[in-house]
């Protein structure tokens, strides 16, 4: 179970991105997080991969407290961020390198497949659409099996059609081995695909504005009626989570000393 | 480097669409030689129909006469070797020492402001600055032409080191940290591979400012090398020599960057560059 605990972030600016927020997820629920920009989505995901320290409350997987990167907690980006530097293979396994070189490529090989990447093993990431590069991303955080998986607008820079297809990617391979996911996304549509369910957050600070169960059975038809009302009950939640708020563009977090 | 930089050859797909654009390039490149090739065949004209005398711009024929000579009786080779050599160590020394440095004060704050204003303010001082003082120091012979050219040397390379790994991505650093790689899996896996094009880079113009250095460290009293060869020729009054030496230096010059860049390119063939690199 991963549980946020009254889980505060304050920036060194000043800036309250996040004020008390709690959450359980059970394992193998797919929770999709939406709200506005700048409602502190990003911050909650980097305090739960480790990345960043909480000013207040705690991240707890399985009763273990999470104050840095764990074995068990992997993290999509927005951006694909492959190594330009490792064939599509090489980041795929980037998280195994541990493991011995058999081994790996067997996982490596299997993970591609699953995401319909076999045949693109040997190129560098320069050579891939956005599109497949987001795949391996996706192959590379699964292959390390995590229990928790965290995924930040995956999708968001691509179009329609893409991001159907790989709905159905990640779909089959959080089938394997059914982690947490706990998804940010823009899209209705998308949260209402994915997810178990509906988390809206608030800015300013950034919390909790509701929470919605979906309770929809799966695999999903998206042309289904109980789909259209899930989805027409999460777009009001959002609407009235949008309501007194004005937008802020969100800022790029800053960080020095990145090595030492 | 990264194993897997190494391994995986047969990517090369993306090599061929510059293709098509060859023959106009030709055009292009032929173009930039008309003014060269023109006033060269020029000034071989005018010399043999007598307009000129070519005492003190001798014609394209007596130079490449000269060069030939020269490297006829081997004395060129002699040159050569020498001003190579002088080259070779005096970059060892500046580049290890560049990357040492660079290298400590890109990676930590500490080390960076103890090592950078110190260095920067050298830095001001213009490097045939030091020449009195290291002829003081070292002698007139061989340790102090070293010394001028690794001082020549050290900065730019000190400064791309430092520079690339400030600069390293932030995001992708973050990846490191997300699968938990060791710090020496970091470096080798994150930061080396990351700095790696800049660090040609300014190796490479460590290595032009090195050639330049070695000029004027044999202006300083040597019995060989290229820098003798041209003060020789000035003593001497025979601009065909100090031609030749020129012209020695250019290919020198040229053949040790491409060396360097044929040397590194199977390295960064992950690179996602906008052309092929000059
Ligand atoms: N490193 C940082 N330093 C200071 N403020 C920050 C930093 N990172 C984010 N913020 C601020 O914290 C708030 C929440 O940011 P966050 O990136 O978590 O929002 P978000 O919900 O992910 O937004 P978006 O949907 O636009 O990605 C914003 O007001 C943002 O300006
Ligand atoms: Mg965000």
């Amino acid at each position: 179970m991963l549980v946020l605990d009254r889980l505060s972030k304050t920036y060194a600016d000043g800036t309250a991105a996040l004020s008390n927020v709690s959450l359980q997820v059970r394992p193998g629920e797919i929770v999709a997080l939406i709200g506005g920009s700048g409602c502190g989505k990003t911050t909650a995901l980097r305090l739960i991969a480790g990345l960043d320290r909480p000013s207040a409350g705690a991240v707890r997987l399985d009763d273990e407290l999470v104050v840095e990167p764990h074995p068990a907690i992997g993290i999509v980006f927005q951006e694909p961020r492959l190594l330009p530097w490792h064939t599509v293979a090489d980041n795929v396994g980037f998280g195994l390198m541990d493991r011995p070189a058999a081994e790996r490529r067997e996982i490596v090989a299997h993970a591609l497949e699953r995401v319909g990447l076999a045949e693109h093993a040997h190129r560098w990431p320069k050579e891939l659409s956005g599109g497949q590069q987001q795949r391996v991303a996706i192959a590379r955080s699964f292959v390390t099996r995590p229990k928790v998986l965290l995924l930040d607008e995956p999708f968001s820079a691509l179009d329609a059609f893409t991001r159907a297809s790989l709905h159905e990617h990640l779909f089959r391979l959080w089938d394997e081995t059914r982690p947490t996911v706990l998804v940010v996304t823009h899209d209705v549509s998308e949260a209402v695909t994915l997810a178990d369910r509906v988390v809206v957050m608030r800015p300013k600070p950034g919390r909790v504005d509701d929470e919605l169960d979906l309770g929809l059975a799966r695999p999903r038809d998206r042309m289904s009626a109980a789909v259209e009302v899930a989805t027409r009950r999460v777009l009001a939640a959002l609407d009235r989570s949008l309501k007194p708020v004005q937008n802020r563009p969100a800022g790029g977090p800053a960080g020095n000393a990145l090595w030492w | 480097m990264t194993e897997a930089a190494l391994a995986e050859g047969s990517v090369g797909a993306a090599a061929a669409p510059a293709r098509a654009g060859n023959k106009q390039l030709d055009l292009r490149v032929l173009l930039g030689l008309v003014l060269p090739v023109g006033l060269a065949l020029g000034w071989e004209a005018a010399v043999r129909f007598g307009l000129a005398q070519g005492r003190l711009v001798p014609p394209p024929s007596r130079i490449l006469q000269t060069f030939a000579e020269l490297a006829r009786s081997g004395e060129l080779s002699t040159h050569v070797w020498a001003t190579l050599w002088r080259v070779a160590v005096g970059f060892g020394l500046g580049a290890a020492g560049g990357i040492l440095l660079g290298a400590l004060s890109g990676i930590s704050d500490t080390s960076r402001r103890l090592l950078d204003p110190t260095l920067q303010a050298l830095r001001a001082i213009p490097s045939i600055a030091w020449v009195p003082l290291f002829i003081l120091w070292l002698g007139i012979f061989e340790a102090s032409k070293v010394a001028l050219i690794a001082v020549g040397v050290f900065f730019p390379v000190y400064l791309g080191v430092a520079g690339a790994i400030m600069s390293v991505d932030r995001k992708l650093v973050e990846v490191g940290r997300v699968f938990r790689l060791s710090r020496s899996a970091q470096v080798r896996r994150i930061l080396l591979p990351a700095i790696l094009p800049e660090t040609i880079i300014a190796l490479r113009s460590g290595l032009g400012l090195g050639f330049m250095f070695v000029v004027a460290a044999e202006f300083m009293g040597a019995s060989e090398g290229l820098g003798y060869l041209l003060v020789d020729g000035q003593q001497m009054g025979k601009p065909d020599r100090i031609l030749a030496a020129i012209i020695a230096f250019a290919l020198l010059g040229k053949l040790a960057d491409a060396i360097l860049v044929a040397a590194t390119r199977p390295l960064l063939r992950w690179q996602d560059v906008s052309r092929e690199r000059l």
